[in-house]
């Protein structure tokens, strides 16, 4: 019977909270595609970086961006080997 | 020298058609010279939705392909003084034409016309690159719905990286009563999606299907709200402040009773 009368009345918020929130989404990601190239450079940054640190496995090495939920996420998976002596000590 | 204006959306059916030829008789109607070229080669519908299909003799292709002149290919409408449609070769497909040469074109229809409207046709393929090559100006087309905003705002990338700077948007189909409701996203929403200026609003309206079955722009028909609409636009376009107009219907029996008991 509520739920009747909210509809009535238009107070249930309405589908086009759906809509805007699908639409906020999709483009988020149409907006973010990066160029593979541009991964790549990203990749071999990130490769410098950590190798200063650590010992990685730079063959298995994956870097994506991902969405989970409302969000879009750069997932890094990198497989480390070793961790640098230097990087034990200062830690 | 005239402008060239490219009518475009991504999605098909927002309106795109409807648009050009109500832009095009708007501007007819208020004495300029102009020019419709129907750029959606081997799907022709602006002849159609213009009431010339029985007209045609020569098309765009010829033109391009020499085989006629550009004056032959012209079909003059009888109703409007000054208005003018170039239409699509119905049997050729997107790739008959070249960016060039539709840069040639609008370039050649420039100097006769005041202003010179293309039909762009849906998707962002060669029949997108051809149309909006010869472009000075672009006005993207969109709906309330999510497929139509989604493609209208990869169209205005696509648009940017063409060096078509801040396109105009027409919101078309809307249903006040739908956004009062909460079930359609409302002008507001839009605009804050995309980001771009808003040419005009256009509301859903039976008047477009009967005036489109007759081949008659709406732009010409004084009593209907579709039709101010698109007055309203083509003023906007040439420069004049017009105020958007008020899209709440009359209320009815039940709209006033709400009214009177404070539920609005």
């Amino acid at each position: 019977m509520l739920d009747f009368l909210y509809k009535l009345f238009g107070r249930d918020g309405g589908s086009k909270n759906v809509a805007k929130e699908r639409l906020r989404l999709v483009l988020l990601h149409d907006r973010t595609s990066i160029s593979p190239q541009l991964m790549d450079t990203l990749k071999v940054e990130l490769i410098k970086v950590i190798s200063n640190y650590m010992e990685i496995d730079e063959e298995s090495l994956e870097v994506s961006l991902d969405s989970s939920g409302t969000t879009v996420a750069l997932v890094a998976n990198i497989p480390v080997k070793g961790i640098k002596r230097a990087a034990r000590t200062t830690a | 020298m005239g402008e060239v204006i490219v009518i475009t959306s991504g999605k098909g059916g927002v309106g795109k058609t409807t648009t050009t030829a109500n832009i095009g008789a708007g501007l007819a109607a208020r004495g300029y010279k102009v020019v419709m070229v129907d750029a959606d080669i081997g799907l022709r519908n602006l002849d159609v939705v213009l009431g010339l299909e029985n007209r045609i003799v020569f098309d765009l292709v010829d033109v391009t392909s020499g085989n006629c002149r550009l004056r032959q290919a012209l079909i003059k409408d009888k109703r409007l003084e000054g208005l003018h449609l170039l239409p699509a070769a119905q049997t050729k497909d997107k790739t008959a034409v070249s960016p060039e040469q539709m840069k040639a074109l609008c370039e050649e229809l420039k100097k006769e016309f005041d202003y010179v409207i293309i039909d762009c046709p849906a998707g962002i393929e060669q029949g997108f690159k051809n149309a909006i090559a010869g472009a000075d100006k672009a006005v993207v087309v969109t709906t309330p719905e999510v497929a139509a905003v989604r493609d209208a705002d990869r169209i205005i990338g696509l648009l940017e990286a063409a060096e078509l700077r801040e396109p105009k948007l027409i919101i078309n189909r809307i249903r006040p009563k739908m956004v009062r409701q909460g079930d359609m996203m409302s002008i507001e929403d839009i605009i804050d999606i995309l980001a771009i200026d808003l040419l005009g609003v256009i509301p859903e309206d039976e008047m477009i299907v009967i005036t489109t079955n007759r081949g008659e722009p709406v732009v010409l028909n004084q009593n209907s709200r579709s039709g101010q609409a698109y007055r309203n636009i083509t003023a906007r376009l040439l420069g004049e402040e017009v105020p958007f107009m008020n899209l709440e219907e009359e209320p009815g029996l039940w709209g006033r009773l709400r009214k009177i008991i404070g539920l609005k």
